[in-house]
Parts: structure tokens; C-alpha cells; sequence
């Protein structure tokens, strides 16, 4: 990636001051995605000692409460400085490749969005080591919990500040791109899947990253200057917190998936040889998702005991996602029905993605409907629910993404037999990792716990192990990106054979300024 | 890509390898529901589960076909067909309908579940850090439920019981085949009160009332855990209810009146150092080791030392007081509401002449009594 | 290091002003944290954040300002901003609405709440009303002693409402002497907005005191004090940053910058101000009123 940056006669500046001040797309959606991977590291080392503590009874290698800490910090960073700043990554690289724009339409604010994230895990960090450790609430900062915390408290409610100050820049940036920037003739309803699911992703994102801001805020006066949000001796209720943060919470989560559907939308059809099924009706779908996402934010909260016909009410709204949600599976399937399939390692990923989100919705499904929620909820079940759709869905999304364009990136090809190792060494563990977590769950063993009852023993080694063995499979793909951006095969313009879309229009690796004139679309 | 299978193959072996030999002991599925409530729950999720089961099936089905017999490697060739609505519209349909009825079910639990009316007992529960207290408001018996796995288990230093985890000092008890109401709520953090065997699980909120209904069919014990992260000991607050006859329930209401009725007696009693020391490191054990742990040191940063302090060293008034009151807004609570003058007395007692401390004076009963408001 | 121009879109060249801001923030947020908890230096660290944001707003937005006069900025990147600020502003109106959102709740659902059913063993005698609702000194909540009387709707804050609207009618007057090519109208209107925006902000500030010494209507006020504050004050601080920009706009003005076609800036501050308007309005309405 570094060798073309000069090569055009305006070039960028050398060293780190290229990266601490570029105004390039390509640059940043590089540091995103390289920040991304440390926090993933990061944040999954936290996992691998959670685990190693789960991997038997009794308390063995650190203290409860640091247990807790790992957990919450585990989550934060994961959510919003591994997953989201991957997809903030890809945006930046693929959307104005994709639709034939110069840049993103605000280059030195799409800068700011990006170098904001390191001072946010700068007081994230920082807060591990601050006396009484970080945040041990799990990262829905529940209150009166939070209440009791230390400094680093107050350190993560602005670092969650900072982190939606960025998200909510990186969407403007990103909207305006979209809606103001496209190549004459790309007309919204050509528009690549990718590009429509982050358009969709970023109202998302403008609409609900202010009201966590606003949650935050009230935990921070709550806990500082002697208001009652949430305090009932004033008239406030815990409760409201968990409304208010769940509000953003719910939508959140399909922040981090729809972005993931635009990719896998992108690579089926390329590896099927045969245009996406449905089109139109996968726009619809995820315009669907993400509106009915605010309508159902309370299936969070079936036990803090609501009136009946609010868990009714909640419980409607929430399966009726399973129904645009399962109009994007089917036309996948569709879209790979008497295609001329190939299976190199984005495609295997994308299958991967397909078939494991689709566990991790029915167990959503089973989780929406209140009455099971009652035995389910702060159980392992939803531990094993949510890393089906986090892992195998936002996260094995961005595995087939990195996969699919780094060719692109690069101008060379990764190692294909190392990439479909990490394919099959991750989805393998990863299944021992979480789908015994389904069983704990049911047999009664709680989240958040450091310690658990013997009756839980040997499930909880089974997870262990696999994660274990899923957290070393990564090491993989380490490799696999370092080896691709030292060299290889010289990549093709077309990378895949028969693949769709502007970005194929250019050489691999792109210029540094991709389309100097917009290209014209058809 | 013909030398990739060896890898799966053998990963799975191996994991069967490991899995299978004592499958007998592993739980798949809710614990043997006990109640009505419990049992319904268990058929819907049985139920809910095969559907989704068939429908994998089904779309996996497909796709697996299609990667088998579709494959660029056996010579299919893509057809270029895309867009039907009619298809479209067929499968928008037939998931509606399917989830229509899971739903109706479904609605028809969650008003049974809600409906606490008419209960034959009703017991307020208390979640505190990280304990419960059970008030059996009709008769005036009211007690705290501990953890009593001892620490050196938990610790790796000695063989785990049985129940570990999962054990208390006072159990819960009722009656078998009444109906149950719980009025929930808590003293400082959010707790959850879960017992699967009765598939009830309901947040105990600060400052809040709230309810919900059992009624079990069995005699026996039944087991659970705070199911809501509720601070450092939140792993270590289980539940245990003992379901009775109504005959033994009946006793065993007798025996705790009769001996409140004792305690009550201890409030005006003056006690020597020995019995106020012996009583007081049970005190201790119970409500403060979790965060002063049981050698009083504490820890450094979050829970301040025992030993040394200069408010355990210190005037006693100041003493009572931070057992009484706590101090609000940090994680040190009251412990005026839960313990009596006896046990808040003992304690201090114990503070001031054990942990490393010897002021050499006594607290007693009556001192106690004097700066409670 | 000269900037390029791309098909006509003003592509800037790298610049430092991003990771000053980043600077600033981390500042800010650790100086605050440390300052909150009392912790020596932290003043100060929050202190040089805020410095630092100030001098990055200034060189920032005046190099945006220089490229702007200097016509680097085509009708695409005019359009662009147009987009992005609306949505902004939409981010902003998300943000209060947290803060409704939490008033509607206290108000309709916990206060009763607290009041009725089983919730009546926790809190005896209480019997929920908002506070506003009753004459006089309440109790700030059900678990606290103090009283305290809630903010009357009709002296001060009707004021306000009236000085809000004006300065929303000042600022449209201004705007189309812009479009007419008037400057003399422009400043003037510009002004007018500017001194409407500052008693505003005066009286606010003189009816936080009088809340603060008079009423016993303070942060700690129960549900009722925190809501009032939070939603008051977040609305002040808008109004104040609005200013702030209004008088960076009338300098501006002065100086001979904007063009009866083109004054984007000018636009993005007026709807900056209406919409501190609009959200007066739910506050007169919501908080003070009914
Ligand atoms: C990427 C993230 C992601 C995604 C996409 C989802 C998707 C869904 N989630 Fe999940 N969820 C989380 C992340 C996510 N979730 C997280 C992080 C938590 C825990 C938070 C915490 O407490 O820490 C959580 C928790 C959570 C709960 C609360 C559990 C509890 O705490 O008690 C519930 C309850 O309703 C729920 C439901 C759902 C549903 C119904 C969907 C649906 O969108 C799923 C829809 C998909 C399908 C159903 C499969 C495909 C459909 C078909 C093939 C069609 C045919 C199907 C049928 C007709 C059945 N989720
Ligand atoms: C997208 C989000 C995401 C991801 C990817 C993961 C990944 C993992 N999670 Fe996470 N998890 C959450 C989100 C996520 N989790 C959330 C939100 C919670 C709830 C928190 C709460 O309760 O508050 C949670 C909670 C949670 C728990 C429950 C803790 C508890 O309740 O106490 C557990 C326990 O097993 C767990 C385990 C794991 C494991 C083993 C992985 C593994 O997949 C991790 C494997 C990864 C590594 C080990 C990194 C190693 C990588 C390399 C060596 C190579 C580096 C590569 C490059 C640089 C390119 N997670
Ligand atoms: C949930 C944790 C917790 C439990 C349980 C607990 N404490 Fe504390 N205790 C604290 C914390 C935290 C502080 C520090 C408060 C502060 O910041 O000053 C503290 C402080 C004290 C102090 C003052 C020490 C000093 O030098 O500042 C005394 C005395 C004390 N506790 C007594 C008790 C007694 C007696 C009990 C049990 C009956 C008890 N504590 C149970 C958390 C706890
Ligand atoms: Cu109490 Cu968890
Ligand atoms: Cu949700």
C-alpha cells in the first residue's frame, strides 16, 4: 500500500505525517481498518483470559471484579473499536471507489473521525490502571451499579462521548458522500448493496449515537453533580437508563450487521457468477431492519417488569424482524441457486457468514419471545446469541471483505491455502467456542460470572479450548495480510473473474486519487 | 482445492473425542421445570426450537445443494435469472405466518405469567450486595440468605462440595402447591431473582416494587443465582428455595418466630468481650469479608483496610455510625436496615479488638441503639 | 502545499488541524475527568483541551473560510455542506430528545409509579404529583427532605420566547438583505440576532440564580431540578455556541464576505438558530408550561 502513495506528482507527505495528516479515503480507511485489528486483538486477548478463567471452577487466575472489568472493557472494545471502525474502514476504501467519486466529501473531517479513536482507547486503557480499575459494569453501564465506580468511571462515560462525536462525523461524511458524490448516472437504485447498507447504517448511526451521548450524560451528572435520573428517592428510575441506552443499543447492533450484509451481498453474487436475486427487495429489506430497530429496543429488558402489554408489544415488534431479515437469507440462497459456484476464501466466509448468522437469528427469535426470555435473559444463551451474530456474522463479514479487496488494496494475491486454513480452523472453533454456550445457558449458568457450579464444568472447558483455538486461528490471518502487502502474485484489475462494479474498473492497487474524472455509469 | 478435508475431519474427531464419553452428564435443556409456569416454558421453547430447526433445514437444504450441484468445479454453468416478486412476496408471507403462530402461544403465557392475583403467601425479597433478605410480611418472619460455600473451595484449597455455589445459610422456604407471590425490589444495585426449575426470573430495582408468582409441584430444593450483574460478588449470590409440605412449612414458621422472638431478647443485653468477639467474626464473615476480606485488609484501591483504619481505630461513635449508614455514593452500605443492635454491636466489637486492631473497648447493644436515628 | 481540485470538487490537502482537535478532546475529556474527581492538575489539563479546541476551531474553520472566499468551493461542495449540516442538526435534535424522552418518562411513568400499587411499602404518604402541578414549595422526591418551588411559565421564560422568536425573525430580515445585496440590512439584522441572543442568555443566567437562591431549585431538585437543568441548560449552551457564531458571522458580514448566490456559512448559522428555536419551544411548552 505504501509504494503508489508517491507516485503521483502531488502526492502525500512521508512517515507519520502522512497518516497524522492525510486527507486521503484510502489512507484512512487503512488506519481504520489497522486500528481495528489491534483493538480486535486487544479485546480478544481479554476474551482469552475470561475464558482461561471459565475453564474450570473456582476462582483461579484474577480477582472477580477484574473479571468483570475484562468482561465489560472485552465488549466495549469490541463493539466500538474493532467492529465499527472495520466497517468505518471499508466505507472509506470502497464507497468512493464504488461509486466513482473522487474522495470522501469531507477529507479533513474524515480525518478527524478516524484520530479520534485512539484517544478513546487511549482513556480506555488508561482507565485499567486508574486506582479501582476500570468499568465493571458489562458494557450496558447499567446504573445504580455505575454509580459506585471510581474515576475511570467518569473517564469511559467521555470516552463513549469522543467515540460517538467520531461515529456521528464519519456518518455525516459518509451520507453526504453518498447522496452528493456519485458518478453521473449512478442512480441510487444502482448503487452497490455495500454502499446502500452503510448509507442505511449511518441514519442509523446519526439518529441513536447522540442518545447514548444523552444516557452518558445523566450517568455522568448522576454520579457527579447530584441529579436523580435515575434515582427513585428523586422521582427517576434505573429503569430509564436502560431505556434510554437501549434506544441506541438495539439499533446498534444492526449498525454492526447491515454493513456486514453489504459485503456478503457483494461477494455472493461475484463467487455465484449471477447478479444479486433480489435487488430492489434487498434495499427494502434492510430500510425494514433498520426502522422497525427502533420499535423494539425493550425485548432487552422483558425481566425488569413491565406491564404485560408492553412485553407484548415489544416481543411482536422484535420477531417481526425475522421477516426482511429472512428475505436477505433467502435471496442469498437465491443468488448462489444454479450459479456457477467457486469457493476461494471471501465466498467461503460469506457461506460461513449465511449459515451461522442464520443460528445466531433463530436463537434472537427464540430470545424475542418474552415468555422463554424469562428463563434465558443474562444467561449464557445470549452470550451464545449475540457472538453468533457478532463473530460469525459482523465479524467472518469482515474476514470475507478483507479477503475479497485486499487483492484490490495491495496489487497482490494473498495466500489462498492460508486463507482457507483460517476459514476452517476459525469456523470450526468457533462453533465449539460458542454453540455449547446455548446449553450453559439453558441449564441455568448466568453471564458476567467469574465462577461457576460443577454442573457447568464440562461445557465451560469444551468453550474454553475452542476458544483457544479460535483465538490462535487469527494469528493466521496476521500473516496472511502482512505476506500480501510485502508482495505476491501481481493482482489483475479484475481480481475475481466476472466481478461486478467500479472499483474493477481500475488497476490494482487503485491510484492514490481513484477516479480523477468520474467515470460514467450505464 | 482438492486437499482441504483432512483438517475438518480431523478437528472433528477429535472434538467428538472429547465430548462424547460422559455425554450422560451433560445438560442440554432447561433444568425438570417444577411449576406450571416453568413447564409451559419448556414445551414452547422445545416447540419454537424444531421449528427453526426445520426451517435450517430447509434453507440449508438449498444451499447446500446448490454448492454441491452448482459448483463452477463439476461444469455448472450460471443462469442469469434474478427478480420475481412473486417469489418475493412468497417468502415475506410464509415466515409471517409461521412467527403469527409462535406468537399466539406465546401471548397466552406471558398473561399467565403476569398475573400475580390471589396468592395464598407473599414474601418480600430483598437484594443487597450480594445477599437477599426474605420478609414473610403475613408472618412476621424475616431473615437474610448467605452464600455458605466456604472460601477456601472457591479458592482451589479445598475438595468443591456438591452444591457448590450454590448453597446459602437460610434457604427460602414454602409451601408445595400454594401460590407463591414475590414482591421484589433492593437495597442498592440491581439484582435479578432466578430459579429455572419455577421459570421465574424477575429484576429486583431499587426504589421499586415489582412482582411475579410461583407455585411448585414438588417437594424439594431447588437452586438459582442473581441473574443481573450486581457488583464484584455477583457470581457468588445464589438462591436456594426449600419447597415444603404444608404440615413442615407450618413448623418451620413456628421455629423461626420462636427464635426472632429470642433475638429480639439480645437488644437490651449487656454481653462480655468473649461473646461479642465470637458473635461478631460471624457478623463479619457474612456481611463484610466479601470486600474488607477476612483478614481485614481489604483492597488497596477499591475496599479500604479493616486493620489500621482510622475509623475502626478511631472514636467509636464514628465506628457505628459507617456500620449504620455506610457511606452514600461509594460501594460501602448501611447495614442499619439488616442487622439488629446485637450484630451491628458484635461486629464493631470485633473490628475494634480482631483484625489486627486492639482498642480494648467494648460496643454494646445499647450504644448502638443510641445513635440509630 | 497546494490543494487540488478534482473534476472541479475541492479535494483539501493533508492537514494538521484533525489531530490538534484529537489533542483537544483528549485534553478535555481526561482534564474533566481528573477535575471532576479533584484530582491536582486537572483544571489545568482541561484547561490547555480547551485551548487547544479553540485554536483548532479558529485555524480550522478560517482556512475554510480563506478557501471559501477565495472560490475553491464549487455548487457540489456548497450541496455537500447543505447535506451535512442538515443531518447534523438532526444528530442534535436526536440529542435532546434523550432528554425529553427521560422528562416524559419521570413524569409520566416513574413519578405515578413511585406513587401507586406495591410501591406504596417503599414510600408511604407519597402521592407522585409533578411538581409543577401543586402551589408553592414541594418536596423534591419521594426519598428526599428538601422543598423546593418549580419555575413559573409566565414571567421570564415568556420573555425569553418572545426574544427567541424576534431574534428568529431578525436573523430571516438580515438574510434577505444579504440576498438583496444590502449589507447595511444584513449587519443590522445580524445585530439585532446577536443582542436578542445575549439577553437571553442574560436573563436565563439571572433566572438560574433566582432559581438557585430563591426557589431551592437546584441540579439536586429531584427528578424535576434535573430535568429543568439539564434540558435548560443544554438549550443555553446551544444558544450560547449559536452566538458565539452569529458574531463570527456579523464580523464576516462587516468584512465584505458573502455573496448574494453563495453565503452557505451565513445559511448553516441562521438554521443553527432556528432550530435553537424550535427546541425552546418544546422546552417552553414541556419544561416551564404545562
Ligand atoms: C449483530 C448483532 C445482532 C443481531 C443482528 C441481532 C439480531 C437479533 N436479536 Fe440480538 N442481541 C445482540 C446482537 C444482535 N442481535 C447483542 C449484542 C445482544 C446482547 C446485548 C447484551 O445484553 O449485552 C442481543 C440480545 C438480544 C435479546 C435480549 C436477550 C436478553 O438479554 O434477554 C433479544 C431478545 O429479543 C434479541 C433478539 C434478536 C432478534 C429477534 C434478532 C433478529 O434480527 C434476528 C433475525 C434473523 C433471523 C430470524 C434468521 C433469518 C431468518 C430466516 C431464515 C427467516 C425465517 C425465520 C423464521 C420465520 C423463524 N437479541
Ligand atoms: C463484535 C464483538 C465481539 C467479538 C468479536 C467477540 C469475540 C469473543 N468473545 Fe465476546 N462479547 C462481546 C462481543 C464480542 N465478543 C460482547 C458485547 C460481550 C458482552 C459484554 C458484557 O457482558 O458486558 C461479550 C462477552 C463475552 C463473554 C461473556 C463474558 C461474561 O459474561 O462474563 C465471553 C465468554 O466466553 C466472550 C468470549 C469471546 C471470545 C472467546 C471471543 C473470540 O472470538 C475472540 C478471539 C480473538 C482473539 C483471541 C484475538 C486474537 C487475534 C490475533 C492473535 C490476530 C490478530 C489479527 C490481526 C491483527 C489481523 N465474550
Ligand atoms: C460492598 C462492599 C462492602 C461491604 C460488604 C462492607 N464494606 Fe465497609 N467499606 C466499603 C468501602 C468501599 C469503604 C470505603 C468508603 C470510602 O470511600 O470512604 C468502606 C469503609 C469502611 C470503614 C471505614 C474504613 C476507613 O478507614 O475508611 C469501616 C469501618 C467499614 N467499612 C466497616 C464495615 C463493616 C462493619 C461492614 C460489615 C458489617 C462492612 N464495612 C461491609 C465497602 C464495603
Ligand atoms: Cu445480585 Cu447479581
Ligand atoms: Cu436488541
Amino acid at each position: 500500500m505504501e509504494a503508489h502513495a508517491t507516485e503521483h506528482g502531488h502526492g502525500a507527505p512521508k512517515g507519520i505525517t502522512r497518516w497524522l495528516t492525510t486527507t486521503n479515503h484510502k489512507d484512512i480507511g487503512t488506519m481504520y481498518l489497522w486500528f481495528a485489528a489491534a483493538m480486535f486483538l486487544f479485546a480478544g486477548l481479554m476474551a482469552m483470559a475470561i475464558r482461561a478463567e471459565l475453564f474450570e471452577p473456582g476462582m483461579q487466575i484474577m480477582s472477580p471484579d477484574y473479571f468483570n472489568q475484562l468482561t465489560t472493557l472485552h465488549g466495549l472494545i469490541m463493539v466500538f473499536g474493532a467492529i465499527m471502525p472495520a466497517m468505518a474502514g471499508f466505507a472509506n476504501w470502497q464507497i468512493p471507489m464504488m461509486i466513482g467519486a473522487p474522495d470522501m466529501a469531507f477529507p479533513r473531517m474524515n480525518n478527524w473521525s478516524f484520530w479520534i479513536l485512539p484517544a478513546a482507547a487511549i482513556l480506555l486503557v488508561l482507565s485499567m490502571v486508574l486506582p479501582g480499575g476500570a468499568v465493571a459494569t458489562g458494557w450496558t453501564l447499567y446504573p445504580p451499579l455505575y454509580m459506585q465506580g471510581g474515576i475511570s468511571y467518569d473517564l469511559t462515560i467521555f470516552a463513549v462521548h469522543i467515540l460517538g462525536a467520531s461515529s456521528i462525523m464519519a456518518s455525516l461524511n459518509i451520507i453526504t458522500t453518498i447522496l452528493n458524490m456519485r458518478a453521473p448516472g449512478m442512480t441510487l437504485m444502482k448503487m452497490p448493496l455495500f454502499v446502500w447498507t452503510w448509507l442505511i447504517t449511518a441514519f442509523l448511526l446519526i439518529a441513536v449515537m447522540p442518545v447514548l451521548a444523552g444516557a452518558v450524560t445523566m450517568l455522568l451528572t448522576d454520579r457527579n453533580f447530584g441529579t436523580h435520573f435515575f434515582d427513585a428517592a428523586g422521582g427517576g428510575d434505573p429503569v430509564l437508563f436502560q431505556h434510554v441506552f437501549w434506544f441506541f443499543g438495539h439499533p446498534e447492533v444492526y449498525i454492526l450487521i447491515l454493513p456486514a450484509f453489504g459485503i456478503v451481498s457483494q461477494i455472493i453474487p461475484t463467487f455465484s457468477r449471477k447478479p444479486l436475486f433480489g435487488y430492489a427487495s434487498m434495499v427494502y429489506a434492510t430500510a425494514s431492519i433498520a426502522i422497525l430497530s427502533f420499535f423494539v429496543w425493550a425485548h432487552h429488558m422483558f425481566t425488569v417488569g413491565m406491564p404485560a402489554v408492553g412485553q407484548l408489544y415489544f416481543m411482536y415488534a422484535t420477531m417481526l424482524i425475522a421477516v426482511p431479515t429472512g428475505v436477505k437469507v433467502f435471496n442469498w440462497v437465491a443468488t448462489m441457486w444454479k450459479g456457477s459456484l467457486t469457493f476461494e476464501t471471501p465466498m467461503l466466509f460469506a457461506v460461513g457468514f449465511v449459515s451461522m448468522f442464520t443460528i445466531g437469528g433463530f436463537t434472537g427469535l427464540v430470545l424475542a419471545m418474552a415468555p422463554i426470555d424469562i428463563q434465558m435473559q443474562d444467561t449464557y444463551y445470549v452470550v451464545a446469541h449475540f457472538h453468533y451474530v457478532l463473530v460469525s456474522g459482523a465479524l467472518f463479514a469482515i474476514f470475507a471483505g478483507v479477503y475479497y479487496w485486499l487483492p484490490k488494496w495491495t496489487g497482490h494475491m494473498y495466500n489462498e491455502t492460508l486463507g482457507k486454513w483460517h476459514f476452517w480452523l476459525s469456523m470450526i472453533s468457533f462453533n465449539v467456542l460458542f454453540f455449547p454456550q446455548h446449553f450453559l445457558g439453558m441449564a441455568g449458568m448466568p453471564r458476567r460470572i467469574p465462577d461457576y457450579a460443577l454442573q457447568f464444568a464440562e461445557f465451560n472447558q469444551i468453550s474454553s479450548i475452542g476458544g483457544f483455538v479460535f483465538g490462535a486461528s487469527q494469528i493466521l490471518m496476521l500473516i496472511v495480510i502482512v505476506q500480501c502487502i510485502r508482495g505476491g502474485k501481481k493482482a489483475e484489475a479484475v481480481v475475481w473473474e466476472d466481478a461486478k462494479g467500479l472499483e474493477w474498473t481500475v488497476p490494482s492497487p487503485p491510484p492514490y486519487h481513484t477516479f480523477e474524472t468520474a467515470p460514467e455509469v450505464k | 482445492m482438492g486437499h482441504r478435508r483432512p483438517l475438518p475431519v480431523v478437528l472433528a474427531s477429535l472434538l467428538a473425542g472429547l465430548a462424547f464419553p460422559a455425554l450422560a452428564d451433560y445438560q442440554l435443556n432447561f433444568p425438570p421445570p417444577k411449576t406450571g409456569l416453568a413447564q409451559q416454558i419448556y414445551d414452547m421453547n422445545v416447540w419454537v426450537m424444531w421449528i427453526c430447526v426445520g426451517i435450517f433445514v430447509v434453507v440449508f437444504g438449498a444451499m447446500f445443494y446448490a454448492i454441491w450441484k452448482h459448483r463452477k468445479s463439476v461444469g455448472h454453468k450460471a443462469e442469469q435469472f434474478h427478480e420475481s416478486t412473486t417469489v418475493e412476496i412468497i417468502w415475506t408471507t410464509i415466515p409471517f405466518l409461521i412467527l403469527v403462530a409462535m406468537a399466539w402461544p406465546a401471548t397466552k403465557l406471558i398473561i399467565e405469567q403476569k398475573d400475580t392475583s390471589n396468592p395464598d403467601v407473599t414474601v418480600k425479597v430483598v437484594g443487597y450486595q450480594w445477599k437477599w433478605e426474605y420478609d414473610y410480611l403475613q408472618d412476621g418472619v424475616k431473615f437474610m440468605s448467605v452464600l455458605s460455600t466456604p472460601r477456601e473451595q472457591i479458592e482451589n484449597k479445598a475438595e468443591k462440595g456438591a452444591n457448590y455455589l450454590l448453597e446459602v445459610d437460610e434457604p427460602m422456604v414454602v409451601p408445595v402447591g400454594k401460590k407463591v407471590r414475590l414482591l421484589l425490589t433492593a437495597n442498592d444495585v440491581i439484582h435479578a431473582w432466578w430459579v429455572p426449575a419455577f421459570g421465574i426470573k424477575q429484576d429486583a430495582i431499587p426504589g421499586f416494587v415489582r412482582d411475579a408468582w410461583f407455585t411448585a409441584n414438588e417437594v424439594g430444593t431447588y437452586r438459582g443465582q442473581c441473574a443481573e450483574l450486581c457488583g464484584k460478588d455477583h457470581g457468588f449470590m445464589p438462591i436456594v428455595v426449600e419447597v415444603k409440605s404444608e404440615a413442615d412449612y407450618k413448623a418451620w414458621l413456628e421455629a423461626k418466630k420462636a427464635k426472632a422472638a429470642a433475638a429480639a431478647g439480645d437488644a437490651g443485653k449487656v454481653f462480655t468481650q468473649a461473646e461479642l468477639m465470637e458473635r461478631g467474626a460471624k457478623v463479619y464473615n457474612a456481611n463484610c469479608a466479601s470486600c474488607h476480606l477476612p483478614d481485614g485488609k481489604g483492597i488497596p484501591g477499591a475496599f479500604p483496610a479493616i486493620t489500621g483504619s482510622k475509623i475502626a481505630t478511631g472514636a467509636k461513635e464514628g465506628h457505628i455510625g459507617m456500620a449504620l449508614i455506610g457511606k452514600p455514593g461509594t460501594a460501602m452500605p448501611g447495614f442499619g436496615p439488616q442487622l439488629n443492635d446485637a450484630d451491628i454491636a458484635a461486629v464493631v466489637t470485633y473490628q475494634r479488638n480482631g483484625l489486627g486492631n486492639s482498642t480494648g473497648d467494648l460496643v454494646q447493644p445499647a450504644d448502638v441503639k443510641a445513635l440509630r436515628k | 502545499m497546494s490543494a487540488q481540485s478534482h473534476g472541479g470538487y475541492y479535494l483539501p490537502a493533508p492537514s494538521y488541524w484533525p489531530v490538534l482537535g484529537s489533542s483537544a478532546l483528549l485534553g478535555l475529556t481526561l482534564g474533566a475527568t481528573l477535575f471532576i474527581n479533584q484530582v491536582a492538575g486537572g483544571g489545568w489539563v482541561l484547561l490547555l483541551g480547551f485551548a487547544l479546541l479553540v485554536w483548532m476551531l479558529f485555524g480550522w474553520f478560517g482556512q475554510v473560510i480563506g478557501e471559501s472566499e477565495k472560490g475553491l468551493y464549487n455548487k457540489q461542495v456548497d450541496v455537500g455542506f447543505r447535506w451535512s449540516m442538515s443531518w447534523f442538526i438532526f444528530s442534535e435534535v436526536m440529542f435532546f430528545s434523550a432528554f425529553f424522552g427521560a422528562l416524559y418518562y419521570v413524569r409520566m411513568l416513574s413519578m405515578p409509579d413511585l406513587a401507586t400499587g406495591d410501591n406504596a411499602l417503599l414510600w408511604p404518604g407519597f402521592t407522585g404529583t409533578w411538581p409543577s402541578a401543586e402551589a408553592g414549595a414541594v418536596a423534591a422526591g419521594p426519598g428526599l427532605k428538601d422543598t423546593f418551588t418549580p419555575m413559573a411559565a409566565w414571567g421570564i421564560p415568556a420573555w425569553n420566547t418572545l426574544i427567541l422568536l424576534s431574534s428568529g425573525v431578525t436573523v430571516t430580515w438580515a438574510h434577505w438583505g444579504l440576498k438583496k445585496g444590502n449589507r447595511n440590512q444584513l449587519v443590522a439584522g445580524l445585530f439585532a440576532t446577536v443582542a436578542l441572543g445575549l439577553l437571553f442568555i442574560g436573563l436565563q443566567a439571572y433566572e438560574y440564580h433566582h432559581a438557585y437562591t430563591e426557589l431551592g431549585l437546584t441540579l439536586g431538585a429531584g427528578v424535576y431540578g434535573s430535568t429543568f437543568f439539564m434540558l435548560t441548560g443544554f438549550h443555553g449552551f446551544h444558544v450560547t455556541l449559536g452566538t458565539i457564531m452569529l458574531i463570527v458571522i456579523t464580523g464576516r458580514s462587516i468584512a465584505g464576505h458573502f455573496k448574494p448566490e453563495s453565503h452557505f456559512a451565513f445559511e448553516a448559522v441562521s438554521w443553527y438558530w432556528h432550530f435553537v428555536d424550535v427546541v425552546w419551544l418544546g422546552l417552553f411548552i414541556f419544561v416551564y408550561w404545562l
